[in-house]
């Protein structure tokens, strides 16, 4: 259990922890075939476990997410987790309440195995050396952990965007172990429009001589091409509504300069958030992970969500107006395919302007959401 | 919660499946959860009534039921509610005959036009009627079908489904009071509410 301050003046901290499994030869099969082993999962966790294990929620975090869903590393700790508006003591996620694990996914770079770690073969990073990863196979792997924790049946799951995907994955691979799900503008298939955008972020990084076929380890790595992919991903998770509103056509210094270092406030913003990215991610793990998210598709082959297995796990489902990298009707499709299970289905499109990025802002509908379908799940289960 | 709603709410047997169409603020499926133990969904178009729906911890769709009644299985919820809704749908015959699929039975609860104040509006001003319960302008009413209690059961007979319990009631558009009515149902009803089953 992690170490939790909960008054109001300590700031909760959060430690993060590292589980290893598929130590070889026990080496965990990928959907590509591949054997991948050992695998790290970097995990953090809030709040406590009950005495019948029942209260624990699995938080799974979107492409570019990690563990530390919440609460401070450290007391100087300068940032909160990635969701601590909603994840917390007296918060919609009710870390007094509930016990809540949130790791970095397979192919990440925060922690988890990815192409960044290093290759036991080789003793060198793995770089595109690194087997392809699926959700299915990020699933796989969460699988383990919670196992691992002894945990047998989830309260609830909760993720937006690629996080949602993971989501839905758990019900359609686990869905024994599900005991509700809350997925957030997230997809059961990319359109070719978000596919279309993911491969422009890959080429951008492919294209930058310093990306050298993935093995850029010992050197600077290819800090303009993945800026440039951030950037491209910024425009997705944003909207026309929110872009208008933040920036309109302002300039960001008095008046044009006639030259190509950027005059409006939309461009240094996107070169400010592409800096930043760089310093906190790799750029292999954005090639795996959108990939991943291409591949996955519940779709193929039958939907995968139309199972017996669903039908008494309730569902709460959440688009957002201004989303158009997942729009609402991907949702809709989703609800769609649970009713036919007779699952116990919610479904709420928020009105935000905040573009597919709104399930991460505040937003007190959306919180009010969460809170009271936990707060039934909760009483349902737990008391 | 409405008068009608309480009517609708004494036929319901305890524990059943209740799908509540334009449930509102769900004051109906909340009442059914905690008095009946009633597994109930609810599905209303408006963004802001579904989010308090499920805040107080009920089941619900945002949508247009319309649509969102298409994909539930057969025989999947034991009454299907559909509360002074009627006269705005546009193909009441198809609707209904959907809500007979997923539902062995539905309840309707509508506005009685033959109401005798509706009537002497219409003889003694020559002008559509105005009143508490159809509170529109011709141009402006969502009610786009003209329903009596007499019109509604013809209909039923015309079509082949069975009415297995009725009930004619005096109140007004959002009251919590009202009276049973016996006799002269529709000259001096204002609402009529009907439980249906198809006649297999």
């Amino acid at each position: 259990m992690s170490p939790s301050a909960d008054n109001e003046h300590a700031p909760l901290l959060v430690e993060r922890r590292y589980f290893t499994f598929a130590e070889p030869p026990k080496q965990m099969q990928l959907d590509c075939g591949a054997h991948l082993g050992p695998i790290t999962l970097a995990y953090e966790t809030l709040g406590e476990l009950n005495a019948d294990r029942s209260n624990a929620i699995l938080i799974l975090h979107a492409f570019s997410g990690d563990s530390h869903v919440a609460g401070r590393l450290s007391i100087d700790d300068e940032r909160p987790g990635w969701w601590d508006n909603m994840v917390g003591p007296g918060k919609p996620v009710d870390t007094s309440r509930y016990f809540v694990i949130c790791s970095n996914i397979l192919g990440g770079c925060s922690g988890s195995t990815g192409p960044s770690s290093i290759d036991l073969a080789t003793g060198k990073p793995y770089g595109l050396h690194f087997p392809m990863v699926t959700i299915k196979d990020m699933v796989r792997a969460q699988k383990h952990l919670i196992d691992h924790l002894g945990i047998s049946t989830l309260m609830a799951l909760i993720g937006g965007s690629v996080g949602g995907m993971q989501v839905l994955r758990w019900c359609a691979d686990f869905p024994e172990m599900v005991g509700s799900a809350i997925p957030m503008a997230t997809t059961t298939r990319h359109s070719a429009q978000a596919i279309a955008f993911n491969e422009v972020a890959r080429q951008a990084i492919m294209a930058d001589p310093a990306w050298n076929n993935g093995d850029y380890y010992g050197g600077i790595g290819p800090a303009h091409g993945l800026a440039v992919a951030r950037m491209i991903g910024h425009v997705t998770y944003l909207s026309d509504e929110a872009m208008r509103e933040k920036f309109g056509r302002r300039l960001h210094r008095n008046a044009l300069s006639f030259d190509f270092t950027g005059d409006f406030q939309v461009e240094s913003y996107l070169h400010h958030q592409g800096k930043k990215f760089v310093n906190r991610f790799d750029a292999n793990s954005l090639l795996y992970i959108t990939k991943a998210a291409d591949y996955f598709d519940l779709e193929r082959g039958g939907n995968q969500l139309i199972n017996e297995a669903l039908a008494n796990v309730p569902f709460l489902i959440i688009s957002f107006t201004s989303d158009w990298l997942y729009p609402t009707y991907q949702s809709r499709d989703i609800v769609s395919a649970l009713k036919k299970n007779g699952s116990d289905v919610s479904f709420c499109e928020i009105e935000a302007q905040g573009g597919h990025d709104a399930f991460l802002l505040p937003n007190r509908r959306l919180d009010g959401l969460v809170s009271g379908f936990l707060d039934r799940v909760y009483h349902d289960r737990c008391l | 919660m409405r008068f009608d709603l309480q009517v609708i709410a004494s036929w319901i047997e305890p524990g059943s499946r209740v799908l509540d169409l334009g449930c509102g603020n769900g004051d109906l499926l909340y009442y059914l959860k905690h008095h009946k133990q009633v597994i109930g969904t609810g599905i209303e178009f408006s963004e802001e009534k579904a989010a308090r729906c499920i805040e107080r911890g009920l089941t619900v769709l945002q949508g247009d039921f319309r649509h969102e009644v298409k994909d539930y299985p057969k025989g999947r919820f034991d009454v299907v509610v559909l509360s002074q809704t009627l006269q705005q749908i546009q193909d009441p015959k198809e609707l209904l005959i959907d809500l007979l699929w997923i539902g062995r039975r539905v309840i309707v609860s509508f506005p009685n036009f033959g109401h005798w104040s509706a009537r002497l509006q219409l003889l003694f001003t020559g002008m559509a009627p105005v009143n508490d319960q159809l509170p529109y302008e011709w141009y402006n009413t969502p009610n786009i079908r003209v329903i009596t209690i007499k019109d509604f059961k013809r209909f039923l007979h015309l079509f082949g489904l069975r009415i297995v319990r009725e009930v004619a009631i005096n109140t007004h558009h959002h009251e919590f009071k009202g009276n049973i009515i016996r006799t002269l149902k529709n000259l001096r009803a204002t609402y009529g509410i009907m439980m249906l089953e198809r006649v297999t």
